[in-house]
């Protein structure tokens, strides 16, 4: 990227203390999808140990039974139910609804797309995120 | 280049004071950019501008900054104020909270020199979505007179003919960072300020502009476009309600 260009880069669009939670939602978004992605790629391949047979196949299933393991699914767990929730709150919004209608904007100018109902959507996808988790956890660490 | 200077002539009972911090560049010589530092008055009305105006008066007249009206309408002034992309002219020394007020240029925009950028790359954007009616006939001939519409008709578009082309949104915007092609909010906004218009023919052709891999569907609907915009454009309402007719969930 030219820098005579002057733009903000990857830091910038990552940031996410200036524009409210709408752009926290955006970078969790990011994250998750490339989180998912990566575990995706993982999956296929740590799945293909039942080529090696029954053997292979348990080595690879104690993985998941370490610490480590337990904590990292939890991870995948709050990485699916937020960018599934999210997922749908961002394509009724790519849809155009929710967003508001137009009308005569008045002094302030408080914008009518960063509403009430895509905040509720971007907090709840937050809790169940972590409802579900903490649930996830409960299981894996109750055994 | 860093100094500290203040204006010591007579000074006012209720005048406070803050420092100014203006990020100096030029390109054509400067390796890397500076931050000069300034002490400057204000009073409970005293804007962003008036204190940068202050400086060139009394201490450095080489600070470059682009303004015009004064008054948040037309879009000259926008710079990054304490982080977040603003007006100059319409932003209070009072309403920062800050005894330190940080001036930049705006991102996303090529630095002229100081505070001055670019506007080319804005204008081109805006140009391409075609930002006229387009038909066949004209107001001119047409037994009408006029090409009449209700009340109901003009609320359909007209917050987004409200937009002064200050660049705020594009500064704000996390896809505007990093992709140097993007359309941007704020010609994207202007797209379906003219498509929501019941006047206009020409949605077909302008349309086309923004059915692109760095057109309208480069949006993630952060959202913070509208919330810099100082004019109430909500271009991130105006791109959303545009691509949903798109993708046919409304007529
Ligand atoms: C039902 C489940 C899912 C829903 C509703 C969903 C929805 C979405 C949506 C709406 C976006 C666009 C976000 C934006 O415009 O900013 C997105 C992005 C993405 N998703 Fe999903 N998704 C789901 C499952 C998955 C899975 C299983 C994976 C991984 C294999 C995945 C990987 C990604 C990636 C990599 C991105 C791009 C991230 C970005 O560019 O910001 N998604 N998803
Ligand atoms: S939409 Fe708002 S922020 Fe963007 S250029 Fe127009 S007035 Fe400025
Ligand atoms: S000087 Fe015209 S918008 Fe600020």
């Amino acid at each position: 990227m030219p820098q005579d260009e002057h733009r903000e880069g990857i830091g910038g669009m990552i940031n996410p203390t200036r524009y409210g939670i709408e752009r926290v939602a955006y970078l969790l978004m990011r994250l998750s999808g490339l989180g998912l992605l990566a575990y995706f790629v993982a999956h296929i391949y740590e799945t293909s140990n039942i080529l090696r047979g029954q053997v292979g196949w348990n080595e690879f299933l104690e993985l998941t039974q370490t610490t480590g393991g337990h904590i990292f699914l939890a991870i995948v767990i709050a990485m699916c139910v937020f960018h599934t929730v999210n997922g749908i709150r961002v394509m009724l919004g790519h849809g155009g609804v929710g967003v508001g209608k137009p009308a005569r904007p008045d002094y302030p100018y408080d914008p009518a797309s960063q509403n009430y109902r895509h905040k509720i959507g971007i907090y709840s996808s937050i809790v169940l995120a972590a409802v579900a988790t903490m649930y996830g956890l409960a299981v894996m660490f109750g055994e | 280049m860093a100094q500290v200077s203040s204006i010591s002539n007579e000074q006012s009972p209720t005048a406070k004071s803050i420092t100014l911090k203006i990020l100096r560049y030029n390109p054509k010589h400067d390796e890397s950019s500076q931050f000069m530092e300034f002490d400057v008055q204000y009073e409970k009305w005293t804007t962003v501008l008036d204190v940068i105006l202050d400086v060139k008066k009394y201490f450095d007249h080489s600070v470059a900054v682009r303004y015009s009206c004064r008054q948040a309408t037309c879009g000259s002034c926008g710079m990054i104020i304490n982080g977040k992309p603003k007006l100059a002219c319409f932003t209070k020394i009072s309403e920062l909270n800050s005894n330190v007020v940080t001036v930049e240029p705006m991102k996303n925009f090529p630095v002229i020199r100081d505070l001055a950028v670019k506007f080319e790359k804005l204008f081109d954007s805006h140009q391409k979505i075609k930002p006229y009616l387009i038909r066949d006939d004209t107001e001119l001939v047409s037994d009408e007179k006029e090409f009449l519409q209700t009340p109901k008709e003009v609320e359909q578009y007209i917050q987004f003919a409200n937009c002064i082309k200050c660049g705020l949104c594009n500064s704000a915007c996390p896809t505007m960072a990093t992709d140097s092609s993007f359309v941007g909010p704020q010609a994207l906004a202007q797209a379906y300020r003219y498509v929501a218009d019941s006047r206009d023919k020409g949605k077909d052709s302008r349309l086309k502009m923004i059915d692109d891999s760095h057109g309208i569907w480069r949006c993630h609907f952060a959202g913070s476009c509208s919330q810099v915009c100082p004019k109430g454009v909500d271009p991130a309402m105006g791109i959303q309600l545009l691509r949903g007719y798109m993708l046919g969930f409304s007529s």
